[in-house]
């Protein structure tokens, strides 16, 4: 029975964080109604999710463009030379525009914005219920679910997309510059390459992965920071918390939706 | 005579095994302040969030305004809420707000009033507690006896029948402290509400409570006005009241198994 002690305990709080969150969400989305159409007083203020947006996306833009600059300069240099022994180097522009818009785009937007939002998130959260706000709402019967976590997963999906759509570009762009520069590859046949190559789909799944992953970010914080307790220690934790486990789900995530979009032939 | 605003009826909570209130009962009278006593760990805070409607019990009943708190659905609850005002040990006012925004939340979630009339009945709340010409400043301008000012005007915002006070005076200088304990008594008057007061204060709960109990370890040990508190033979109450250094209070936590402890220890 001892033996059998752990690995049935990992279980239950495995069972009860995926229950946890899965009620946060569907509170979340129960929350978008009255978020949108309800009283006046409690509609969710565009202001509130401008600030929300500014806040947890607006810096991160040169970071997302500075890496994925760097991404699409280093997948060139990796591969052309590999593809010049079959004599496809123009070939490069394909790879990158794939890849880019598909996998590394909208991955790497998302984990910037872990760092940029769902720590902050986290931490301000977190903080809020040492502080015994969060109880505050609900002593005035306002839901902090409404309140706190709808305004932060709205701007936090928003402009994860808005993040990749900005990273695929500069990511192109990124492989564009060296190819052309510093690997001889003429840069028009790139540009009519990566136009003849690039379906909407592929840009099209990406941006669905990147509000999926924006939607994670923001959920997986505000748990976390909801579920804080023990004082500063307990937002220090919950802060790091945030960051591992929502780096580990997104990707795990990402291997769910390329199997998917893999047996679904999108 | 008048009828009981709360009644707490054979209630038990425990977390983690562990009993922290323990069939306890309890009436708050119509209009009265009542002060509950208690040191750290005696479950006064649990009792107030249990008439809060923020915490269900394990057992019993708590009455609130006619109703059944432990029967209650979200909704009701709410409603509820609104009739209640709670202030909280730090304040809990929403640090990314002004104080006037503070005190106008309740207020636009709950109500219809046009954006000017809500100004007006902000001025008024902060005017009530004294602090009307800051309106426009951040939480983090206040010192700790504005906060407590502010949330109190936040905490009156839709002119509840109920006030919670959850150790109104933590945190703040003696003289502060007085200022404060005074508006409770004042707004107590203006507004005729119920107050429930949490403190292990004694001047305080002495400045401003018509009744006083004292929990310890779970349970109502003394119910009566200051007076009779303070009349009380019951050792134990005495300790607490006049913060003697030798008593019940004390005895008990000598009495934790030291000897045994060090010999467990040594073997």
């Amino acid at each position: 029975m001892r033996a059998l002690r752990v690995p049935l305990n990992a279980l239950r709080a495995a069972i009860e964080f995926v229950g946890g969150m899965g009620y946060l969400f569907l509170d979340t989305l129960g929350a978008v109604r009255p978020g949108l159409l309800g009283h006046k007083g409690r509609r969710l203020g565009w202001a509130n999710v401008w600030a929300q947006m500014v806040r947890v996306g607006v810096r991160a833009i040169p970071i997302v463009a500075l890496v994925l600059f760097c991404i699409g300069a280093i997948l060139s240099f990796q591969m052309v030379p590999i593809l010049r022994n079959y004599g496809i180097q123009s070939q490069i522009a394909d790879i990158i525009a794939i890849a880019v818009c598909r996998e590394i785009g909208p991955l790497v937007a998302a984990i910037v914005l872990t760092g940029f939002a769902g720590a902050s998130i986290a931490a301000e959260i977190g903080t809020m219920v040492v502080s015994e706000e969060i109880e505050a709402l609900e002593a005035m019967a306002i839901p902090p679910v409404r309140f706190l976590v709808l305004p932060r997963f709205f701007a936090t999906v928003v402009m994860t997309i808005c993040l990749t759509v900005v990273g695929d570009l500069v990511g192109m762009g990124g492989g564009l510059v060296v190819s052309a520069s510093a690997l001889g590859i003429n840069p028009d046949l790139y540009m009519s390459r990566t136009f003849d190559m690039l379906q909407l789909k592929d840009f099209l799944t990406g941006l669905v992965k990147a509000g999926v992953f924006g939607g994670i970010i923001s959920l997986l914080a505000c748990y976390l920071g909801l579920a804080v307790t023990g004082g500063a220690q307990g937002v220090g934790r919950a802060t790091t918390r945030t960051v591992v486990l929502t780096i580990v789900m997104l990707i795990f995530v990402d291997l769910l939706f390329t199997t998917t979009f893999y047996v679904l032939d999108l | 005579m008048s009828s009981p605003a709360i009644q707490v009826q054979h209630v038990s909570k425990s977390f983690g095994g562990h009993a922290v209130l323990d069939d306890v009962d309890l009436d708050v009278l119509d209009g009265e302040t009542l002060v509950i006593l208690g040191g750290s760990g005696s479950g006064k805070s649990t009792l107030l969030r249990l008439m809060m409607g923020n915490q269900r019990p394990d057992r019993g009943k708590v009455r609130a305004l006619g109703r059944d708190l432990t029967a209650m659905t979200q909704r009701e609850l709410a409603d509820y809420r609104k009739s209640i005002g709670v202030l909280f040990q730090g304040g809990a006012l929403f640090n990314s707000m002004t104080v006037a925004d503070n005190v106008a939340l309740p207020l636009r979630e709950h109500t219809d009033l046009a954006e000017e009339t809500l100004r007006i009945v902000v001025k008024i709340k902060l005017e009530l507690v004294g602090l009307r010409e800051h309106a426009d400043k951040m939480p983090a301008q206040l010192s700790g006896g504005m906060k407590k000012r502010a949330a109190l005007a936040r905490a009156i915002a839709l002119d509840p029948r109920i006030l919670f006070y959850d150790e109104p005076s933590a945190g703040l200088d003696p003289y502060t402290s007085a200022e404060i304990d005074q508006l409770i008594s004042d707004l107590n008057r203006k507004l005729g509400v119920t107050s429930v007061v949490v403190t292990h204060e004694m001047d305080s709960a002495f400045r401003i409570a018509s009744r006083m109990a004292l929990l310890d370890r779970g349970r109502f040990v003394f119910s009566g006005t200051p007076a009779e508190i303070r009349e009380s033979a019951d050792p134990l109450v005495r300790q607490f009241v006049f913060a003697l250094p030798e008593g019940p209070l004390t005895e008990r936590r000598r009495a934790g198994g030291y000897e045994v402890d060090l010999l467990n220890g040594a073997i």
